[in-house]
C-alpha cells in the first residue's frame, strides 16, 4: 500500500490521523486559552490580540482551514474506526455484559464527550465567531474600541495606539453574564478536558512514545494539563458570573444596542 | 515377519552421518515440486520437517488435529534444550553429549543415531537463534546455559521456563512462512485415522475433519508421522489431554512395527494428585533441581508435620545421600524410583502420602529470593495456582508422573519405518533415547529429526520413486481405509452404552499405573494382561458416545483415542513382561541390585523389541533388532 | 501445616453455559447445576464432570476447547463472568481453580465474542485468523542450515529479555475477547516486537509490520482505543507497551517504504 493508503486505510494509520489532528486541535485550544486569558488584563490586550489575528488575512484562513480539516479528519477517523469496532464485535452471539477490567472512565466515555464537545464548538462558533446567537452582544454589533496603547507581540508593535478595533472584551463579558450560557460553557470545557484526559494519553500511545517506564509520569502530566486547562477555561465565565473586580475595570456596558454597522 | 534393517552406515562413529549424507541419493531441484509429502503433526518435529521440506521445494501437506499448529504439546516443555556447543568451556563436546545420552538411555539406543543427534545439536541452536527464539543471554549478549539432570556440564539452552514454547513457536513461524509462501498446505482440525498402504508403500492417509466430520482421503509420495508419544495411556500424565497415539497405532495396525513400548519415562518433579476428578498432572521443570533440594522426613511420624518445623537433623536429603556425585541432579528414572521408595517406606508427605519435598530454603538463603524468583518465578506461580501454597515459604510437594515415552514406531537410520515411505519423527519414533531420556533431550531430538535429518534422508527414498507415480485417491486401498474409518465411527455412535469415554480411560490409567508404572513385576503385568482385554470388551459393549459424526464431537474423538490406548496399553504390558531385565524407565522388581538400581541383562536383552501386528485377536509378533555397540562399552549405569 | 487458606468444604454452583449446535445455529444460555465442587478442582475439570453427567443422561456434552491444561498451549478460551479466562490475573481458563468461586455462585460461561472468531460449537471458536496474521510476516526468514553460529550475533540481554516478555504470548485470543472492539493489536504487537528486538529481525522489520497489520485489518479485527483491557486480560500479562512499539514501527515503516529508494533491477542469473 502507498503511504496515503497506510495512513487512511489501515487501523494504525487512521489512529495516527486521529492522533495528529488531535494534537493540532490541542495546540489550538491551548493557544486559544492563552489568548483568552488576556481578558484579565487591560482591554487593550484581548482587543489588540483579536485585531492582530484579523490582520493576518489569508494566513488566518490557512489556520482556519487547517483547523477545519483537522476537525473533519478527527471526526471522520473516529466514525470509521468506531463503525469498524462495532462490526468486529457483532455477529457472533450476544455481547453479554462485558466486565471492564482497567479501562478508565475517560476512555469509556470518550465518544460521548466528543459529541458534546462538537455541539459546544458549533455553538461557540455561532456565538463568538459568527454572531448567529447572542447577536446583540456580537463583537461587530458593539461600538468599536479605541486602543489606549499599542499592542505588541514578542516586542513587535502589531496594533497601534488609537486604532479602532472590535470590542471582543465587552462581547465576552456580556456573553458570559448569561448564567445559562456560562454554565453550558463550563460543562462543555469540563467534558473537553475529560476528553483530553484520554485523548492526550492516547496520543503518546498511538504515536508510540508511551512505555511503562514513564506512563505513570505521563498520566500525571496529562492529568495536570487537563486540570489546568479546565481551570483556565473555568475562570473566565466564572469571574464574569462572580463579577470579578478586575474585569470591570475599563469595561463600560453599552447603554443601548448599537446600530448595525454594515 | 518384518525385516528390520537398521541401515546404519559403516565406518567410524564420528564419520557415519557425514559420509551417509554424501552417499545417499538426491532429488533434482526441478523434480522436488513433483513430490507430495504428508506430514502429520506440527510439534517440534512435524513443524520443523514441514517447513524445511517445503523450503527444499517439496509440496507439503501438513495435518494437525489442533485448531492451530502452534498448540502442539511440544509447547509445554519447560526446561531447555541440550547442545554440545561448549560455550561454557567446561569440557563439553559432541562425544560427551553422545556418551551422556547413550548412558542416560541405559545402553538401549542405537549408537549411530545418538551420535548423529549430538552432532546436529549445535546446528539446532544456530537455527533457532537466527529465527528469533529468545534464548536466555548473559550480560555480554551471548547465550546462557544451565545444567540439567544426567550431565556434569552446562549445555542446556533455555528461554525462561518456556523453552519448548519458544522453540515450537520458532518452528511454527518457519511453517507459517512456508504456508504463506504456498509451499505448505495446512489442514487444521484434521485427525489422521488411518494409513493407506499401496503395494507395500505408505502412500496416503485418511483424516476426519473434526469440525465438519468429513472423512477425507489424501495421497502423497511419502508420509511422515510426527505425532508425539503415547503417555496418555496412563490417563494421568503431564501430556496434554489431546495427546494421543492414534496415528502411530493405526500405522502399527497397517504393519509398522512398534518398538520398545515399555520404555516410559516417569518425571520425578510433578505436582501430586489432589482428587479423582483430576485430569492432568503438572510438571515442575527439572531445572528446579539445580537449586532445590529434595528430601523426605527421616521418620514416618514426621510425614504429616509442617515441613518447616522438621529440624535439619530429621530430614533425609536422600538423593544427595544415595548419589553423592550427581545429588539432586540424578537422572529422572533414578530420582523417580527413589521418591517412590520414600513413599513406600511411609515417609511420603502431603494429604495422600504420595509426595516428597523440593526445598528452596537453602537457595533463597544463598542467592536471595529475587534471584530465585528470576530463575523460577513462573514455576513457583504455577505451583501456587494449583496448590494455593507459597513455595518461597514452604517446600514444594512433588511426586513422579508419566512424562515421556521413549518407545515408538520402529525406524531405521533414515527414520523410515519398516513400511517404505512411512517416516516417523520425534517422540513418535523410538530411536534416540533408549530406555530413558535425559532432560532437555526431547526438544533436541524433535528438532534434529525435523530440521536436519529428514530433509536429507527422505530424498534417498523419493529418488527411488518416479515423479508423478503416487496413486490416485480413488484406488482400492484408499477406499478400504476410508470404509474402515467410517465403520469405526459408526460403531461408536451406534453403541449407546452406559458410560462416558472418560470412565474407561480412568480405569485403564489405574491399571497401567498400578501394574506397569514405575516398578513392574511379572505377576502384576500378567494381571494387567488379564484386566486390559476385559476392559476392552467392556469398553466396546458399554461406551456411550452421544451426538453425531457430522459436527464437532469431542466424545467421538476421545472414543477413538481411548480405544487405541486400551490396545496399546496391552502391548505395552506385553513388552514389559517379555523384557526380563530392568533398564532406564523399565524397572522390573525382579531385576535389581541390592541397592535398588536397575539390573540390565545385556546378554539376552541388548536388543530392540519391535512388535508386529498380526491381526485382531492374534498375539503380535516380537521382532528383534540387535544393538551392536561398536564404540561404547556397555557398563553398569552409575550416578554415585 | 501452614494454615489452609481455603476451606476444602465441597460446595455447589450453577454453570450458565452458552450452547450453540453449529456456526449457523442460534445459541442460548442453559443452566447446569453442579454439586460437590471441590475447591482444588480446576474449572475445566468441573466441566469434565458436568459433561460426564450429561453423557450418562444421554445428552450431548458441552464442547469446549482445551488441551495442555497447564496454561501454555492457548487452546482454552472461555469468557467467564464477562472476563476472558475468568477471574484472576495472568491465568488461562485451565489454570482457574474452583476456589475462586463461592457456594451458590452462578457462573456465566460463553465463547470468546468477536466476529473474526466465529463460534464452531458451544464454547469453541475458530481462531484461524491468528494463523493467517502469522503467515503474513510473523517470522524471520532463515533457511534451515543457513544460520551463522548462534553466538556470532550478540543480543543485549535487556533486548532478549524484553523479546521474551513479548514472546510469551500463547495465541489464545483473550486480548481480542477482552477488547470492546475485538482488536488483535496485542497479539500482533507481541510478535512484531519480539522479532523487531533482535538484530536478526531487522531486514524484514518494515515488511513484517506492514504485512501483519494489513492482514489483521483484513481479517476484520477492530481498532485499538488504548483502553488496555487486552493486557489486563492476557494470561501471560503481556504489556500494551508493545502496542506502542508496534504503532511506532508501523508508522516508521509506512514513511520509510514511501521514501526509501528501491532497486529497479528485475534480477536474473549470471550465466
Amino acid at each position: 500500500m502507498s503511504l496515503a493508503g497506510n495512513l487512511f486505510r489501515s487501523s494504525i494509520g487512521r489512529k495516527f490521523v486521529m492522533a495528529v489532528t488531535g494534537l493540532i486541535l490541542v495546540g489550538f485550544v491551548i493557544g486559544h486559552l492563552v489568548g483568552n486569558l488576556q481578558i484579565f488584563q487591560h482591554p487593550d490586550h484581548i482587543n489588540g490580540y483579536a485585531a492582530f489575528l484579523h490582520q493576518l488575512g489569508p494566513l488566518l484562513w490557512v489556520a482556519r482551514i487547517i483547523l477545519l480539516v483537522s476537525v473533519g479528519l478527527h471526526i471522520w477517523a473516529a466514525t470509521v474506526l468506531a463503525l469498524e469496532n462495532k462490526r468486529a464485535r457483532t455477529g457472533n452471539g450476544p455481547n453479554s455484559a462485558k466486565q471492564w477490567i482497567r479501562a478508565t472512565l475517560a476512555s469509556r466515555l470518550v465518544r460521548w464527550t466528543g459529541y458534546i464537545v462538537l455541539a459546544f464548538v458549533l455553538y461557540h462558533l455561532a456565538q463568538f465567531t459568527l454572531g448567529i446567537t447572542g447577536t446583540a452582544q456580537f463583537k461587530e454589533n458593539l461600538p468599536h474600541y479605541t486602543m489606549v496603547d499599542e499592542y505588541r507581540i514578542a516586542g513587535f508593535p502589531v496594533v497601534k495606539a488609537g486604532a479602532e478595533v472590535l470590542d471582543v472584551h465587552s462581547m465576552v463579558i456580556l456573553g458570559f453574564q448569561n448564567p445559562v450560557i456560562s454554565l453550558f460553557y463550563i460543562i462543555a470545557v469540563g467534558l473537553l478536558s475529560f476528553h483530553l484526559l484520554h485523548g492526550v494519553d492516547s496520543f503518546f500511545q498511538t504515536i508510540g512514545w508511551r512505555s511503562a517506564k514513564w506512563s505513570g509520569a505521563l498520566h500525571k502530566i496529562v492529568l495536570l494539563f487537563c486540570v489546568a486547562y479546565f481551570v483556565g477555561n473555568l475562570i473566565i465565565p466564572g469571574s464574569v458570573l462572580l463579577g470579578a473586580k478586575g474585569l470591570r475595570e475599563g469595561f463600560k456596558a453599552p447603554a443601548a444596542p448599537a446600530a448595525i454597522r454594515r | 515377519m518384518a525385516k528390520l534393517e537398521s541401515k546404519v552406515p559403516p565406518g567410524p562413529l564420528a564419520d557415519k552421518w557425514r559420509k551417509h549424507k554424501a552417499d545417499i541419493k538426491l532429488v533434482n531441484p526441478a523434480n522436488k515440486r513433483k513430490y507430495d509429502i504428508i506430514v502429520v503433526g506440527a510439534g517440534l518435529a512435524g513443524a520443523s520437517a514441514a517447513a524445511t521440506l517445503a523450503e527444499l521445494g517439496y509440496k507439503v501437506k501438513s495435518f494437525v488435529f489442533h485448531d492451530s499448529p502452534r498448540r502442539a504439546h511440544s509447547i509445554a516443555a519447560q526446561g531447555g534444550i541440550n547442545a554440545a556447543k561448549n560455550y561454557q568451556n567446561d569440557g563439553d563436546s559432541v562425544h560427551r553429549l553422545f556418551y551422556d545420552t547413550i548412558k542416560g538411555g541405559d545402553y538401549r539406543s542405537r549408537e549411530a543415531n545418538v551420535h548423529r543427534l549430538a552432532e546436529v545439536s549445535v546446528n539446532i541452536i544456530d537455527q533457532c537463534a537466527a529465527q528469533g527464539v529468545p534464548f536466555a543471554r548473559e550480560y555480554g549478549g551471548l547465550l546462557a546455559n544451565r545444567s540439567f539432570g544426567g550431565a556434569q556440564v552446562s549445555r542446556t539452552f533455555y528461554a525462561r521456563g518456556q523453552t519448548g514454547q519458544q522453540l515450537l513457536l520458532g518452528a511454527y513461524s518457519a511453517l507459517s512462512r512456508m504456508v504463506g509462501a504456498g509451499g505448505v498446505e495446512l489442514h487444521t482440525n484434521s485427525e489422521m485415522l488411518d494409513l493407506v498402504v499401496v503395494d507395500g508403500h505408505a502412500k496416503g492417509i485418511i483424516v476426519r475433519d473434526l469440525i465438519t466430520g468429513e472423512v477425507q482421503r489424501h495421497a502423497a509420495d511419502a508420509v511422515i508421522l510426527a505425532t508425539g508419544g503415547y503417555g496418555n495411556v496412563f490417563n494421568l500424565s503431564t501430556y496434554a489431554r489431546g495427546s494421543n497415539a492414534t496415528a502411530i497405532w493405526r500405522a502399527y495396525k497397517r504393519g509398522a512395527c512398534l518398538a520398545n513400548p515399555c520404555y516410559t519415562q516417569i518425571h520425578p518433579t510433578c505436582i501430586p494428585v489432589s482428587g479423582d476428578y483430576q485430569s492432568k498432572l503438572t510438571l515442575m521443570s527439572e531445572s528446579l533441581r539445580n537449586d532445590g533440594r529434595i528430601w523426605a522426613p527421616k521418620r514416618k511420624e514426621d510425614a504429616k508435620k509442617d515441613p518447616n518445623s522438621i529440624p535439619e537433623a530429621d530430614r533425609d536429603y536422600y538423593l544427595e545421600r544415595l548419589y553423592p556425585s550427581f545429588g539432586n541432579l540424578a537422572p529422572r528414572d533414578v530420582s523417580s524410583r527413589a521418591a517412590m521408595r520414600m513413599c513406600n517406606e511411609g515417609r511420603g508427605v502431603g494429604e495422600t502420602g504420595l509426595g516428597v519435598y523440593l526445598d528452596f530454603a537453602d537457595a533463597i538463603k544463598r542467592l536471595g529470593e529475587p534471584a530465585v524468583r528470576e530463575r523460577y518465578g513462573n514455576l513457583f506461580d504455577i505451583y501456587h495456582e494449583i496448590t494455593a501454597e507459597n513455595a518461597y515459604h514452604q517446600p514444594m510437594r512433588i511426586f513422579p508422573a508419566v512424562h515421556y515415552t521413549m518407545g515408538g514406531l520402529w525406524v531405521d537410520y533414515n527414520l523410515m519405518s519398516n513400511i517404505p515411505g512411512l517416516f516417523v519423527l520425534g517422540e513418535a519414533n523410538f530411536s534416540d533415547h533408549g530406555a530413558n531420556r535425559l532432560g532437555a533431550s526431547a526438544l533436541m531430538q524433535g528438532l534434529a529429526d525435523g530440521y536436519f535429518v529428514i530433509p536429507y534422508t527422505i530424498g534417498d527414498y523419493l529418488a527411488g520413486q518416479k515423479p508423478g507415480s503416487r496413486p490416485a485417491v480413488d484406488g482400492a486401498a484408499f477406499k478400504q481405509a476410508e470404509d474402515n474409518v467410517r465403520a469405526m465411527t459408526q460403531r461408536f455412535l451406534g453403541n449407546k452404552g452406559k458410560e462416558p469415554v472418560s470412565h474407561f480411560h480412568k480405569r485403564l490409567g489405574k491399571i497401567m499405573w498400578e501394574h506397569c508404572g514405575m516398578a513392574r513385576t511379572k505377576a502384576g503385568l500378567e494381571e494387567a494382561l488379564r484386566l486390559i482385554p476385559a476392559l476392552r470388551e467392556e469398553f466396546r459393549a458399554n461406551v456411550n458416545v452421544p451426538g453425531s459424526g457430522d459436527t464437532l464431537n469431542q466424545s467421538l474423538e476421545q472414543a477413538g483415542r481411548v480405544a487405541d490406548f486400551i490396545e496399546l496399553g496391552e502391548l505395552l504390558c506385553r513388552d514389559a513382561l517379555t523384557r526380563e531385565e530392568s533398564c532406564g524407565g523399565h524397572f522390573r522388581e525382579e531385576y535389581q541390585y541390592p541397592d535398588g538400581e536397575c539390573k540390565r541383562d545385556d546378554e539376552h536383552f541388548a536388543h530392540v523389541a519391535a512388535w508386529e501386528y498380526q491381526g485382531e485377536g492374534q498375539a503380535p509378533l516380537r521382532n528383534i533388532e540387535p544393538l551392536n555397540y561398536e564404540f561404547t562399552k556397555m557398563s553398569v549405569r552409575s550416578y554415585k | 501445616m501452614v494454615a489452609e487458606k481455603f476451606s476444602k468444604k465441597l460446595f455447589s454452583v450453577t454453570l450458565r453455559v452458552w450452547r450453540q449446535a453449529g456456526p449457523a445455529a442460534p445459541g442460548r444460555f442453559t443452566d447446569y447445576p453442579a454439586a460437590n465442587v471441590n475447591p482444588d478442582m480446576s474449572f475445566l475439570e468441573l466441566l469434565d464432570v458436568v459433561n460426564d453427567g450429561l453423557t450418562i443422561k444421554g445428552e450431548e456434552p458441552i464442547a469446549f476447547a482445551h488441551d495442555c491444561r497447564e496454561g501454555i498451549c492457548g487452546t482454552c478460551s472461555c469468557t467467564i463472568n464477562g472476563k476472558p479466562h475468568g477471574p484472576g490475573r495472568g491465568i488461562a481458563t485451565c489454570q482457574l481453580y474452583m476456589r475462586s468461586f463461592r457456594d451458590g455462585d452462578v457462573i456465566v460461561v460463553e465463547p470468546f465474542r468477536a466476529r473474526p472468531f466465529p463460534v464452531v460449537k458451544d464454547l469453541v471458536t475458530d481462531r484461524a485468523a491468528f494463523d493467517k496474521i502469522m503467515q503474513a510476516g510473523g517470522f524471520i526468514t532463515v533457511r534451515t542450515g543457513a544460520a551463522p553460529d548462534a553466538n556470532a550475533i550478540p543480543v543485549p540481554k535487556q533486548d532478549a529479555d524484553l523479546a521474551m516478555d513479548a514472546a510469551a504470548c500463547i495465541g489464545c485470543g483473550a486480548c481480542v475477547a477482552a477488547c470492546k472492539n475485538a482488536s488483535a493489536m496485542l497479539f500482533v504487537a507481541a510478535k512484531v516486537s519480539q522479532l523487531g528486538l533482535f538484530p536478526q529481525g531487522q531486514p524484514e522489520r518494515d515488511q513484517r509490520v506492514l504485512g501483519m497489520v494489513g492482514t489483521m485489518d483484513a481479517m476484520g479485527f477492530g481498532n485499538c482505543t488504548n483502553q488496555y483491557e487486552c493486557s489486563a486480560a492476557c494470561p501471560k500479562t503481556i504489556t500494551h507497551d508493545f502496542i506502542a512499539r508496534m504503532n511506532r514501527d508501523y508508522l516508521k515503516a509506512s514513511f520509510r517504504s514511501a521514501f526509501k529508494p528501491a532497486s529497479s533491477s528485475t534480477g536474473g542469473g549470471a550465466g
